[in-house]
């Protein structure tokens, strides 16, 4: 098994979001056995974007799965925005609230619920975080805001463009204030140009928000984007 | 923010189609319910238009209704003299089809004498029996107007009188002629039968039998006593009203009720099937919306009240839409539909019960979704 520990370079590293130890996952025994991730060791900085690079079958999506506490590594330690949450085990049962409170997602393609509005697709994130609906429709607004969609509030998720439903995700994953945010190829679906636009958003919202982005890409257009890029082959994880 | 208003207000259409084709059935369900109570309804009416308390029939029957009964109709006097008893008629019940311009119309003919127990209790228009023959009491249904003749057998009688709602457990309208009438009608021969029954030695031309004999008593006695003393004492049969009711709905109306009651079970079982199968399908369209909910942290209940809320809010109207068709349109059906609130109300709590019920499957789909299928990869 390979071993590496790869921080990412500053003056003074703040406490990592993201620390991985050894993670590995399996799928399946024997013969069909799949190793999928490899004695993955990982720290992740607040206000750095990372980029996850590999060819399909990599290993990558896994990676994020593990990350955002939704596959269940088969050994190693695992601790988000410093509190440990893998040992071997899940450490917290509710995983479904650690992931509302600290991670948010974004996905290829948008995956904002059809039968919302802009506003509400955003919202309904801090509806289940408990929030008022008067905070929520304002912290909500505030991002559209920011993300400067405000101005499709009242639209349906089919009335809008490519550019502005990611626009719409991406204020949807940070409506929590969550300290990381994974993305799948959040760039795949979008022209050069909007893939731009929306990476310099997400620099923007690690930068000011100071959270810890993994992007999970096959887009060349965007690598200058990304702070740090890490490869995986074979379930290895490479600088 | 409710999630399940907000998906049915996305696809309304689609949702008020679903709901639509829901209510027709459920509004049939409904329509069973009342075809069921119409058909007691209308087999109780006839036995309790005299207002009577005892039924004496021939001995070793259940008629009228339930058997034939015949006796004779001097009875009435032996009844009429007994202890306690303060009125008697004498009574014939018989389904003849009367020929008209416009067709065949079917009725349940009614012989009574007037001014004792057996007629009809209220009038909607026109006035009693007055003459001893050839006048006849018709209810609405018969579409019979006063003054208007009709041929029963060899005889023509004039409409004088209205009663509304009379039906027999066949649901042929009821007819009312004095019991004279209806003895020839019923008992008396045609010329040729009477040479022919002469010719074979036989006697002819004793037509006073009715079919049962009425009577009320007095408040102070029990109904029961008298019916114990006629059995015993007068070699008939007797039973009260209450009797006379229960032998019309085991009996007479039981193999229509079991038929209906099976019929109601099996729609209900149907409405529920094809609840499940919406539900699930609903589902199904959803599974990327649910791996998407729980990805961002929604709880279980969360995506279970999605599920289990479009499954009631399917059946609640539904089912309104269906009783509100129902009871527009109840009175174009060709027998009785009686629409209680109670029954309303408990196929209301079947259809909230099966919708739960029938939405479970769509939940443990939803439940077995994997968040990672929102992300792909």
């Amino acid at each position: 098994m390979q071993s590496s520990v790869i921080p990412v370079r500053t003056e003074s590293p703040p406490a990592p979001l993201v620390k991985l130890r050894g993670i590995s996952k399996h799928f399946g025994e024997g013969e069909t056995r799949v190793d999928a991730l490899r004695d993955i060791t990982l720290e992740v900085q607040p206000g750095k974007v990372i980029g996850l690079l590999g060819p399909s079958g990599s290993g990558k999506s896994t990676l994020l799965n593990v990350i955002g506490c939704i596959v269940e590594p088969s050994n190693g330690r695992m601790q988000l925005d410093g509190e440990a949450v893998y040992d071997d085990r899940w450490l917290r049962p509710d995983l479904r609230q650690l992931r509302l409170e600290k991670i948010g997602f974004i996905f290829q393609f948008h995956n904002l619920l059809p039968f919302l509005n802009s506003l509400e697709n955003v919202a309904v994130v801090l509806r289940l975080a408990k929030r008022n609906r008067k905070e929520t429709n304002e912290r909500a607004m505030e991002l559209l805001d920011y993300l400067e969609v405000g101005h499709r509030a009242n639209a349906s998720v089919s009335h809008l463009s490519g550019g502005e439903a990611q626009r719409v995700a991406i204020a949807r994953a940070l409506a929590n204030r969550p300290r990381i945010i994974l993305a799948d190829e959040p760039t795949a679906a979008l022209d050069s140009q909007r893939a731009r636009i929306v990476m310099d958003l997400l620099r923007k919202v690690a930068s000011e928000q100071q959270a810890a982005i993994l992007a999970v890409t096959h887009d060349e257009k965007v690598y200058d984007r990304f702070d740090q890029i890490f490869h995986l082959r074979d379930g290895h994880l490479d600088e | 923010m409710n999630l399940a208003f907000r998906d049915i207000r996305h696809s309304l259409g689609r949702f008020l189609l679903t709901c639509l084709g829901l209510s027709l059935l459920l509004g049939v369900v409904l329509s069973m319910i009342g075809i069921y109570r119409g058909l007691v309804d209308d087999a109780l009416v006839l036995a309790r238009s005299p207002g009577v308390d005892l039924w004496v029939v021939e001995s070793g029957t259940r008629g009228p209704f339930a058997e034939s009964s015949r006796i004779p109709g001097d009875i009435r006097e032996a009844i009429a003299r007994m202890h306690g008893v303060v009125a008697a008629g004498a009574v014939t019940y018989q389904s003849v089809e009367a020929q008209q311009a416009h067709g065949k119309l079917r009725l349940y003919v009614v012989g009574y004498e007037p001014g004792r127990p057996g007629g009809p209790r209220h009038l909607v228009s026109g006035r009693p029996i007055t003459r001893s023959h050839y006048e006849m009491i018709a209810d609405q249904r018969t579409g019979l107007r006063l003054g208007e003749r009709l041929r029963l057998g060899r005889d023509t009688f004039t409409v004088v009188g209205l009663t509304d709602g009379q039906v027999a457990s066949g649901g042929d309208p009821v007819v009312y002629i004095t019991l004279l009438d209806s003895q020839i009608l019923q008992f008396e021969l045609a010329p040729a039968a009477v040479r022919r029954e002469q010719a074979r030695g036989m006697a002819v031309g004793y037509t006073d039998t009715v079919n049962v004999v009425l009577a009320r008593v007095a408040s102070q006695v029990q109904a029961d006593k008298v019916v114990d003393q006629v059995t015993h004492w007068k070699h008939l049969s007797a039973m009260t009203q209450a009797g006379q009711e229960e032998i019309l709905i085991r009996s007479v109306v039981a193999q229509a009720r079991k038929q209906i009651g099976l019929f109601t079970g099996i729609l209900l079982m149907v409405s529920a099937v094809i609840i499940a199968l919406i539900v699930y399908t609903m589902t199904m369209d959803k599974l990327r919306v649910i791996a998407t909910l729980k990805l961002i942290g929604a709880p279980d209940r969360t995506i279970i009240g999605l599920i289990v809320q479009q499954a009631l809010a399917m059946g609640v109207i539904g089912f309104a839409v269906g009783a509100l068709l129902i009871s527009q349109f109840k009175d174009y059906f060709p027998r009785r539909v009686i629409l209680q609130p109670q029954d309303g109300l408990v196929l209301a709590l079947i259809v909230i019960v099966v919708c739960v019920l029938a939405s479970g499957l769509g939940v443990r789909l939803a439940l077995k979704v994997d968040p990672a299928t929102a992300l792909g990869g």
